[in-house]
């Protein structure tokens, strides 16, 4: 692990490009599904849940990251939840304080962020295993790219179904505003449409030869709650040792080829990465215990893993 | 033992049925619903459904060009865009007749990956990002009175039924009543289904039980008993008809096992019953089968029938 870290620093500035573009987490981890479709009905509606969630996200980060010494393992998720809600209270107080209406707007979830899956993931595969400052810079990344992707499906669903951008009539009024989008069923549409376009642009990049740092990482889509620079670096890295050009069919097929062989998709593997990580974790454990061998603690895990999956 | 055998590979025995083919009849059985559409909402009828038609092959056109494969010969495209045209009110804005078909084709058939690969019926599926998107303008039956039909402003006579009204029952066989442009006429649309039932491209497996189905569950749940003029009005009302005989039969959205066909249609006609009478609206035809068409892959897995020399197998386990 610690000589995979190495190979892509951990910079602040790595960090928060990291989690705005390469491993967003709408577009690329598929995270946090259920605000990202329930409360982008318009440009403000993302862009306030977006940043709601980004100052909850930075703060857990660097609390977790300093605590990460003293929380042990065994209680990490409590602990987590712990500290995730408490600082969703202090948004959801400020929030009722001082804008009252994109707090009725956004209603309960707000404090639906306690649970959400962005926010664990990031304190779980990150900031518990990561110093203090790339952790901050983590969550902010991931937050910034949050918020983008959730003012960008709030706001085509917004013109689309309202025929306004950012609560202003933008389109003519002669305009019949489409209202399926900013029903549920658009949030689906504009979503999907939203995450093929992102696809799209970055595969072209990767075909007209960019370099490959600005591809999705590796394992671009399932990632989620991986290791992150370990991972992604392992599998970018492991095509460029075995001589391949590195052209994006040779990754995909390799990131297929994982997939297939741990049996498991989207975010199956997400949830996969977690628990393997979990699963090294309990490895040094037991040699740390010198009761076993990391190798004989690592089955164990394996198919503690395989139930739970 | 003397003759010698020719050996090839399987399928031995074929069929001269095309795609084209099938499609080809399929518009020709639409066309008596279609022409008694034209002739009692006037030449605007005429319009939509070219509209429609215009919009879904130009969509399908244009998508083969992108990926470099034609597929507009096979004439699915012009049997969306009909399908579409009967299922839309003859006084809707042309570009959302346009979008409609638009939406059928791209986001329903096309990205899904083209005929036989669309997980949902293309023309109900945009009816219902219509009706979704556009509820005033997708349930405004006023006719100007340019056709047989006089002009007339009002309620469906399911809507009415649903109010408590009484209706007339030889109007609704006829088609003499408001309604989208393809569902009002049930004669004609019998007459098209025999077409279809003749020359073999449906049977009466998925219509018949979805029908029987529905007209059960209507006496036992509709709240007006053994009363045939409510039953027959519902049964000949709506897009009951057209939805049996040509949404609910579509090759790709239906099940291929036999008893998953029957097992869909009492679904559907099941399903139908619980939108006309304990939901708010007076039709759900459409949202029916479209949610009869997502649970299609698990209808067939529940009926795959048990390969010759399983059985015993089975029983052993």
């Amino acid at each position: 692990m610690s000589n995979l870290t190495e190979k892509r620093a951990d910079t602040p500035w790595e960090r928060l490009t990291n989690g705005i573009i390469r491993e967003n987490p709408t577009f690329v981890l598929m995270l946090g599904m259920c605000p990202t479709l329930a409360v982008t009905t318009s440009a403000i509606n993302g862009l306030g849940m977006g940043l709601a969630t980004t100052a909850v996200l930075m703060m857990s980060n660097l609390i977790i990251s300093l605590l990460r010494k003293v929380i042990p393992s065994r209680v990490r998720i409590p602990a987590f939840i712990v500290i995730i809600a408490t600082f969703v209270t202090v948004v959801q107080l400020l929030l009722e304080a001082y804008l009252p209406a994109l707090n009725d707007a956004l209603g309960m979830y707000i404090s639906l962020i306690v649970v959400n899956c962005i926010i664990l993931g990031r304190a779980e595969s990150y900031a518990y295993s990561h110093p203090p400052i790339p952790s901050y810079f983590d969550g902010l990344g991931m937050g910034l790219g949050f918020s983008l992707a959730l003012t960008c499906i709030g706001a085509v669903r917004e013109l689309l179904g309202a025929g306004k951008l950012f609560g202003q009539a933008v389109l003519p009024a002669s305009y019949t505003p489409i209202s399926i989008f900013i029903l549920a069923p658009g949030a689906f549409f504009v979503l999907a449409a939203l995450s093929a376009l992102q696809n799209f642009i970055k595969l072209r990049a990767a075909k007209a030869g960019k370099p490959k740092r600005e591809l999705p990482a590796g394992c671009a889509h399932d990632c989620a709650g991986c290791g992150i620079a370990g991972c992604s670096t392992r599998f970018y890295d492991a095509s460029a040792k075995s001589g391949r050009t590195g052209s994006r069919g040779t990754e995909s097929g390799r990131t297929e080829s994982v997939g297939a062989k741990s049996g498991r998709t989207g975010k199956d593997r997400a949830v996969s990465a977690i628990l393997s990580d979990e699963k090294e974790k309990k490895g040094q454990e037991t040699v740390k215990n010198g009761t076993d061998k990391g190798s004989a603690g690592e089955p164990a895990a394996l198919s503690q893993g395989k139930e739970e999956a | 033992m003397s003759e010698l055998f020719q050996v090839s590979s399987n399928p031995h025995v074929r069929s001269r049925a095309t795609t084209g083919g099938i499609m080809m009849l399929v518009v020709i059985a639409l066309l008596p619903a279609a022409g008694f559409g034209i002739y009692n909402f006037g030449p605007r009828a005429a319009l939509v459904i070219c509209v429609t038609i215009c919009s879904t092959v130009l969509t399908e056109f244009l998508f083969g060009l992108y990926k470099k494969k034609t597929t507009v010969t096979d004439l699915s495209a012009v049997v969306t865009g009909l399908l579409l045209a009967m299922n839309l009110p003859v006084g809707i804005p042309l570009w959302m007749a346009a979008l409609g078909g638009v939406f059928a084709i791209l986001v329903v058939k096309m990205l899904f990956g083209g005929l036989g690969q669309n997980f949902m019926n293309p023309a109900l599926a945009a009816r219902c990002f219509l009706l979704i998107s556009f509820p005033s303008q997708m349930t405004n039956f006023t006719c100007e009175g340019a056709g047989a039909l006089d002009a007339y402003t009002g309620a469906t006579p399911l809507a009415m039924l649903k109010a408590g009204e009484n209706v007339n029952i030889m109007n609704m066989i006829t088609g003499r009543i408001p309604g989208t442009i393809g569902e009002t006429s049930m004669i004609a649309i019998v007459i098209g289904a025999c077409i279809l039932i003749l020359a073999g491209v449906i049977d009466l497996r998925i219509p018949g039980s979805y029908i029987v189905s529905f007209a059960i569950f209507t006496l036992l749940f509709g709240g007006h008993g053994l009363d045939p003029a409510f039953l027959s009005a519902e049964l000949a009302g709506g897009g009951l008809m057209l939805g049996a005989f040509f949404m609910a039969t579509d090759y790709v959205t239906r099940p291929i096992t036999v008893k998953g066909q029957y097992l869909y249609g009492v679904i559907l006609g099941i399903l139908t019953g619980v939108f006309r009478y304990f939901g708010p609206g007076a039709e759900g035809v459409s949202y029916a089968i479209i949610l009869g068409n997502l649970l299609v892959p698990l209808i067939e897995k529940v009926t795959r029938p048990v390969a010759f020399g399983k059985e015993g197998r089975k029983h052993a386990e």
